[in-house]
């Protein structure tokens, strides 16, 4: 499990080396979220359409190791925009993927682009 | 730079660093720190609580990288073998050697494992690290396969001896308790008090055995089968825990010659240091007044008397009397003992109240004269425990009659305000906070609430138990202070959720937007979005598919989300009553989609263990054969329970079952600020536990008795009487009644046991409102209770015929892959989630 949290390092907008064309914007829901496959890696993907932004995190939830970030809740504290855990409502920063009510690891953060109405992530391989 | 090393890593040394960082003047020093566990260090207090949830991290006193963010050098998994005093270095085990300024040793202790014959056996067990649990829970697990009925055994009946019996009645295994003394806690308890305790134990489940001393741990082929404590005196267990007493890890003290106590401890001054002055020793290595002190809170006063020393604040002393007060968070049983609680007849009197039927037990120690309190025991309810606590340590006067603060009627009555203490009473003994640092901080201005207020002083932060006064303290603060203490939801809406409710209703509001706009900040978050979900369902009864990304994750993927991310689906089966043919459609649904299978407390089948895109497809077949959803994963009508009445039980005056359905087909999918739940039973022996819910109905002759307002779970509460000797159709009447006005008027997350508690007149009061209409509303409250009964759907049937709905069914968004994470492992004959700290083994071996 450590191996598979491991897999999940921050990419930064200047480090990226692939964009990975997830899927049409449409498949997203409003304010909400959903998970991506690429390559190994689970990404949950989130269209936080009232700040008109989108958002990508690792799935894995680093409190409970289980693929699950992505069917958590969108809010924000403070105009930081963050995404609750649904297993017991561990919340992170989308912006720096800290824990903002825990002492937990950050969580891993994705670039994310929209062009021609497609959802497009960043990943440094 | 002067160097400081740490030697231990636990509780107590974690707070020294804590301490000294924050020190004026620690800039001036390097602080190194040695643990020989392989983690940093993690909250010793509440270990059972991994047997829970099995999170290592959520224990953790602070991240690794807060100990490189204070510039301390944390070095775990090395142990320390020698101190060269002359030379003022250590070496470690991996034979390297550093060099210290001044050394503090905060070894802790070991568990005391007594020269037993044959305690060297697999499945004998200590109780003090992570790794000593998670090798339980492995041991456990095996044994379980083997035999679902295996016996246990702690050996130990002091306090962490029945944490222990606790922890192996939640592993599941029959927990039984050897005590070498005649009585349970018998530091803590005298005889009477440590009766009522067993009593109250017994009646949970745990077997105690009294006066056993143990000759040998019998055993097969090297693994423990039993205890022998006579000749023809056995128990047959497969796994032990010993619980004998704690010893000092003072072994570095003894290799290096520093004064040592006869029975073990490196002795100290009330600075803190050793006989070597460059070296102190804190926590429960630390031999203080001829005492080791085996509890978290006077080790945090060491380590802030050590910090100071070494900084220069030489003024800061250990106090020469040490409070060895405890409150047991053994869960489901209180027990305190504070002062003296055992006191000889010369020195004072004690005034005893006993209760055995309710497992009750309180003693106070009163001193001769009447006017102080010098101890007290309390068994069975420690709501009182802070406060005699509070009046024991301040010296405040009593009552004439001291009996009031303990006598039952007397409720609360006896103490008055919580401001009435002194200033610096110290209200959180972990943290050190007193009563004026906890008022002062809102007072000044720098805190404005109780959060706040946590923040600042840490107070509440370790063992917890001074909340309710650190939180008693606040409110009465800010009351005294004008300043009304509001309820607000979030950050994003400054309203209760009744205020909210009724600008929804007023302003007709049918979106989250739409209500955050209105009369909201920001954009939501985790607590106002499902609570606005709710508002709308309680309102329009909505259900959660009209805006999923509001809801509750439960509510979202109208299913139950299980510790591993699978879900549970549970259809309703209205009343228990189930037809073959259906039970037969059930158990091949469950076959199919491999889920796990149990019968519900609620007396209806739940499956488990089944992923998210399985989901639709499961509720397919089941709304196919007949079913719905049963809204377990809901803040809803759960289940009305009825027993078989007149239609089968010879005692049976009224036929409960058909009655149930009808309520639970009625009520079904009422959404509500909590999870709602009823009975129905056909006479007076009550086999539907209907008074232990929301809404119990119980037949006597001339019709129904109503009661209200009951709760099961964790605080039980019986329902009480609402109206006697009443019809079906009134019965429905005054249940609408009562089910609106509390969906509109209760706190989020509030059961109507609670509710009706805060009712200003309680019972009475809701007599008056639902009864004889002294609010002129029930009108009202019937015409929304009618709308919605009609405006019911079944949510699961919506979500299955309509594609967009179904689309959140899916994993990925990309893929139709599933989810490659779960791993489920065979239990009996069924399967469950495989334990995640389990996996890691498996993965780095
Ligand atoms: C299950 C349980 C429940 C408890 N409940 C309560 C409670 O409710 N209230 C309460 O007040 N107290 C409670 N306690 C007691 C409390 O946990 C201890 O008082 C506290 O942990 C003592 O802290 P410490 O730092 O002195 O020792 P520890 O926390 O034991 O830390 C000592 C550390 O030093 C390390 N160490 C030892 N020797 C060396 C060496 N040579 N080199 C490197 N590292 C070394 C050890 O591995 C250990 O990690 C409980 C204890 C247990 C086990
Ligand atoms: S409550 Fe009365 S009627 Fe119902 S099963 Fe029990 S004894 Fe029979
Ligand atoms: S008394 Fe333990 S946290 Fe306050």
């Amino acid at each position: 499990m450590e191996e598979v949290l491991s897999k999940y390092k921050t990419v930064k907008a200047d480090e990226v080396q692939v964009w990975f064309k997830a899927a049409s914007v449409l498949a997203f829901p409003t304010d909400g979220g959903a998970c991506v496959k690429y390559k190994d890696l689970q990404i949950a993907v989130f269209n936080f359409s009232r700040l008109n932004a989108w958002y990508a995190c690792q799935n894995l939830s680093p409190e409970k190791q289980e693929m699950v970030l992505s069917r958590g809740m969108l809010g924000d504290q403070k105009g930081t925009p963050k995404i609750a855990c649904p297993l017991h409502k561990k919340t992170f920063s989308l912006v720096t993927g800290e824990n903002l009510n825990g002492n937990l690891d950050p969580i891993a953060i994705y670039p994310v682009k929209i062009e021609d109405n497609f959802v497009y992530i960043g990943f440094s391989e | 730079m002067k160097k400081v090393i740490v030697v231990g890593n636990g509780m107590v040394g974690y707070k020294f660093c804590e301490k000294f960082v924050t020190k004026e003047g620690s800039e001036k020093f390097q602080v190194t720190v040695f643990g020989e566990e392989p983690r940093p260090a993690y909250d010793r207090v509440h270990l059972s609580e991994f047997f829970e949830n099995q999170d290592a991290k959520a224990l953790e006193m602070a991240p690794r990288s807060w100990y490189e963010e204070h510039n301390i050098n944390l070095i775990t998994d090395v142990r320390i073998t020698d101190i060269h005093r002359s030379k003022k270095t250590i070496t470690s085990a991996n034979e390297k050697e550093y060099a210290y300024d001044y050394l503090v040793l905060a070894t802790g202790s070991s568990p005391f494992v007594p020269p037993i014959k044959g305690v060297e056996k697999e499945g004998v067990f200590v109780y003090r690290t992570i790794e000593d649990l998670e090798g339980m829970l492995a041991y456990a697990a095996k044994l379980k396969v083997k035999n679902p009925n295996a016996k246990a055994a702690v050996l130990g009946g002091g306090l962490l001896g029945l944490e222990a019996g606790k922890a192996v009645m939640d592993m599941g295994l029959e927990p039984h308790i050897v005590e070498f003394a005649p009585k349970l806690m018998p530091r803590q308890l005298d005889s009477r008090s440590s009766q009522v305790l067993q009593l109250k134990l017994e009646s949970i489940g745990l077997n105690i055995h009294l006066s056993k001393a143990t000759n040998q741990i019998l055993g097969d082929d090297g693994y423990i089968t039993g205890m022998e404590f006579g000749e023809d005196d056995k128990l047959d267990v497969e796994m032990l825990i010993i619980s004998a007493g704690i010893r000092p890890r003072d072994e570095l003290g003894k290799t290096c010659d520093l004064d040592m106590g006869v029975r073990g401890g490196i002795v100290v001054n009330n600075k803190m240091q050793t006989s070597d002055p460059y070296i102190f020793a804190i926590g429960e290595v630390a031999l203080y007044n001829q005492m080791i002190y085996g509890l978290v809170a006077p080790g945090y006063d060491m380590a802030e008397v050590a910090a100071s020393q070494i900084i220069g604040n030489i003024e800061v002393l250990m106090p020469a009397e040490i409070d060895m007060s405890t409150k047991l968070k053994l869960i489901g049983v209180d027990v305190a003992s504070f002062g003296e609680p055992f006191m000889p007849a010369s020195k004072g009197h004690s005034i005893i109240f006993e209760n055995k039927t309710q497992h009750l037990y309180k003693r106070i120690n009163v001193s001769l004269d009447g006017k102080s309190l010098l101890g007290g025991i309390l068994v069975g309810d420690a709501s009182d425990y802070n406060m005699l606590h509070q009046v024991f340590l301040n010296g405040m006067p009593i009552p004439e009659d001291p009996a009031q603060l303990i006598l039952p009627a007397t409720e609360g009555g006896a103490f008055g305000s919580a401001l009435d203490l002194p200033d610096e009473a110290q209200i959180c003994s972990c943290e050190n906070v007193t009563k004026v640092q906890i008022c002062g901080a809102i007072k000044d201005g720098s805190c404005e609430d109780l959060a706040g207020v946590i923040s600042a002083t840490k107070a509440s932060t370790s063992c917890g138990g001074c909340k309710p006064m650190v939180t008693d303290l606040v409110t009465e603060t800010l009351k005294s202070l004008g300043k009304t203490v509001k309820n607000v939801i979030c950050e994003h809406f400054e309203y209760s959720r009744q205020e909210l409710y009724g600008i929804v209703k007023a302003k007709k509001l049918t979106s989250f937007n739409e209500v955050l706009d209105a009369c909201g900040t920001g954009h939501g978050c985790e607590t106002c979005k499902p609570l606005v979900s709710s508002i709308f369902a309680s309102l329009y009864n909505d259900t959660p598919n009209k805006e999923d990304v509001t809801q509750d994750t439960n509510d979202k993927f109208l299913a139950n989300i299980q510790r591993n991310g699978t879900y549970s689906v549970v259809p309703r089966i209205a009343g228990g009553e189930v037809t073959p043919e259906n039970l037969i459609v059930l158990g091949r649904i469950g076959k199919k989609y491999n889920l796990y299978t149990k019968i519900t407390g609620g007396a209806r089948i739940d499956f488990f263990g089944a992923e998210l895109n399985d989901l639709p497809a499961i509720w397919k077949e089941l709304i196919d054969a007949g079913f719905e959803s049963g809204h377990a994963y809901g803040k809803s009508l759960r289940t009305v329970k009825s027993c078989v009445g007149s239609t089968w039980c010879r005692y049976g005056l009224a036929e409960s079952i058909s009655f149930s359905i009808e309520l639970e087909n009625r009520y079904k999918g009422l959404r509500s600020p909590h999870k709602i739940k009823g009975g129905v039973s056909g006479c007076i022996r009550e086999c539907a536990e209907a008074r232990g819910k929301d809404f119990g109905i119980i037949a006597v002759e001339g019709g129904w008795n109503l009661y209200v307002g009951g709760n099961g779970g964790a605080t039980p509460r019986h329902a009480q009487l609402l109206a006697e000797k009443i019809d079906n159709e009134t019965v429905i009447k005054y249940l609408d009644r009562y089910l609106v006005y509390y969906i509109q008027t209760a706190a989020p997350l509030m059961r109507t046991a609670a509710w009706l508690d805060k009712l200003e007149g309680g019972i009475e009061q809701l007599k008056k409102v639902v009864i004889e209409d002294s609010l002129n509303i029930v009108e009202d409250l019937e015409k929304e209770m009618q709308f919605l009964v009609d405006a019911y759907e079944c949510e699961w049937k919506q979500a299955i015929e309509n594609d967009e709905m179904k689309k959140r069914f899916s994993h990925f968004v990309n893929s139709d892959d599933r989810d490659d994470n779960l791993v489920f492992v065979p239990l009996r004959d069924q399967k469950m989630p495989k334990l995640w700290e389990k996996e890691v083994k498996e993965v780095t071996l």
